[in-house]
């Protein structure tokens, strides 16, 4: 099997428009949840998210494309290029015929869905723009990446709600793993922050008023984000060749499904999949040195969360550090995993571990390092990546410190 | 007809049980009802009797509306209706 790792990686959230800035956000633990503005915010109970402000769309795409991309195509595409940059990679010939794109995404173009849905509902229109399909359907960012960049392997989109990147990422993995293709794109993209998204989640009465809080006792619920995180994800021999800037190992995964509850997450679901991920990786739990949590917020996952890493891990749960970065860029639902592996990335590259910011509160069922309140420095061989999705779908990734770099 | 009969046919339509099972000392638990069962129960307060109900899944010992007993459940759909007219 081929060893895979990390070639480029990009994103755009509501900490930052690039990498450098998102890790900078993250060490210093700044906070990217803020006062929700679109139209009609004024309707909604939960006013809050991690938004991503001061994007200018207009000065990134032309007409067409404008016309073509729904916001999430448009964070796809940003975190793209700046991956793709990083790597130093085109796409021709061999290559092009072979790399392709897997993206995790849940809600699809949402904010088209709304605009439109007022269109003809609210404002009693009977006609909508003739690009709406095109540009809501959950592929539709996967597609346009791959004109970008002239990608003509296999790609398609995941969508399994909060875990859609971490599956996305777990299949591109396998692809370059398995000598598929040598390289793929991969990552997630969501865009929920309209309305219609956010009255929908207001809904199940599990979204905060005020903060994102993980594992502290206190916290009262999630708060959503949106953003894009995207990765070259390459064949080692590939990419060495090359010269390319390796930033870390895609060492393994695992996934895994509770078959129990819509929403209500399983502990032994979770536990199955950290284990499983360190089983495909070959490691061993004491080379852990740290895990992104799912890290909701919620009351029923950050308890059930740390229950499952204390099961895992035994004693060593209590040496090895776990952070919610959701409480700096909050929820990015299918987006998730992929700007939380940048967390992962900074730890196992740089030594620097994101911290869970918001916390106040020691909560005994949640008794684990969860690093509150400020990053560390700490030297990290193997990180892992949670993601436990509504339906009890869960994908956990593992990375490993790539030696010299 | 009265507030109460009204809650408790809402309830009682949740767990699958007649009007009639369902006392003001019940539980939500013990009328099987679970925690999307509950939030289903609050959404169909509010429209039946077009208010908000202050609850979070998240902390519901700590919401301003008790769920501890339909009696509770109750009380505080009346408090919430005289409060809004």
């Amino acid at each position: 099997m081929k060893k895979v790792v990390i070639t480029g990686a990009g994103t755009i959230n509501s900490l930052g428009q690039s990498v450098p800035d998102t890790l900078e956000a993250m060490r210093e633990g700044r906070c990217g949840i803020g006062e929700l503005e679109f139209r009609d915010v004024d309707r909604l109970a939960i006013r809050i998210g991690g938004q991503v402000k001061g994007f200018e769309p207009e000065k990134r795409f032309n007409r067409q494309q404008l016309s073509l991309f729904d916001r999430f195509t448009q964070f796809t595409i940003v975190a793209a290029r700046e991956a793709v940059a990083q790597s130093g990679l085109e796409f021709r010939g061999e290559l092009a015929a072979r790399a392709g794109v897997v993206l995790g995404n849940s809600g699809g173009g949402m904010t088209t869905l709304d605009e439109n849905y007022r269109t003809v509902y609210e404002d009693g229109k009977n006609r909508v723009h003739p690009f709406v399909v095109p540009k809501l359907m959950n592929n539709a960012a996967a597609s346009h990446l791959s004109m970008e960049f002239n990608l003509m392997g296999p790609s398609f989109t995941v969508s399994t709600a909060c875990a859609s990147s971490n599956h996305a990422m777990a299949q591109a993995f396998q692809m370059v793993h398995g000598g598929m293709t040598p390289v793929m794109i991969t990552g997630g993209s969501e865009s929920m922050l309209c309305f219609g998204g956010v009255k929908a989640w207001e809904g199940l009465r599990v979204m905060s008023r005020d903060g994102c809080r993980p594992f502290s006792a206190n916290r009262n619920g999630m708060v959503q984000g949106e953003g894009a995180g995207i990765f070259i994800f390459e064949e080692y021999e590939h990419a060495r060749r090359r010269g390319a800037e390796i930033m870390a190992e895609v060492a393994g995964f695992a996934m895994t499904s509770d078959a129990s509850d819509i929403v209500m997450p399983s502990k032994q679901g979770a536990a199955r999949a950290i284990s499983g991920a360190m089983a495909d990786a070959r490691v061993n739990p004491e080379e852990v040195g740290y895990i992104n949590a799912h890290g909701t917020g919620t009351a029923a996952n950050d308890k059930t969360e740390s229950a499952a890493v204390a099961d895992v891990f035994g004693a060593h749960a209590d040496a090895l550090m776990i952070s919610s970065t959701k409480s700096m860029h909050g929820h990015l639902i299918g987006a998730t995993g992929a700007v939380e592996l940048l967390a992962c990335i900074m730890a196992v590259r740089d030594g620097v571990i994101a911290p869970t910011i918001g916390y106040e509160e020691p909560d005994p069922e949640c008794a684990l390092d969860v690093v509150p309140n400020e990053a560390r420095e700490r030297h990290v061989d193997v990180a892992l990546s949670n993601a436990f999705a509504f339906g009890g779908l869960n994908a956990v990734l593992a990375l490993r410190r790539v030696s010299g770099n | 007809m009265q507030i109460r009969d009204r809650v408790i046919e809402i309830i009682a339509e949740q767990a699958v049980l007649e009007p009639s099972d369902v006392t003001m000392d019940s539980t939500l638990e013990s009328l099987g009802i679970d925690s999307l069962g509950l939030v289903e129960s609050i959404f169909a307060i509010e429209e039946a009797f077009d208010i908000s109900v202050p609850f979070n899944a998240n902390e519901p010992e700590q919401s301003d509306f008790d769920i501890s007993t339909v009696a509770a459940i109750v009380d505080g759909v009346e408090k919430l209706v005289k409060e809004q007219t």
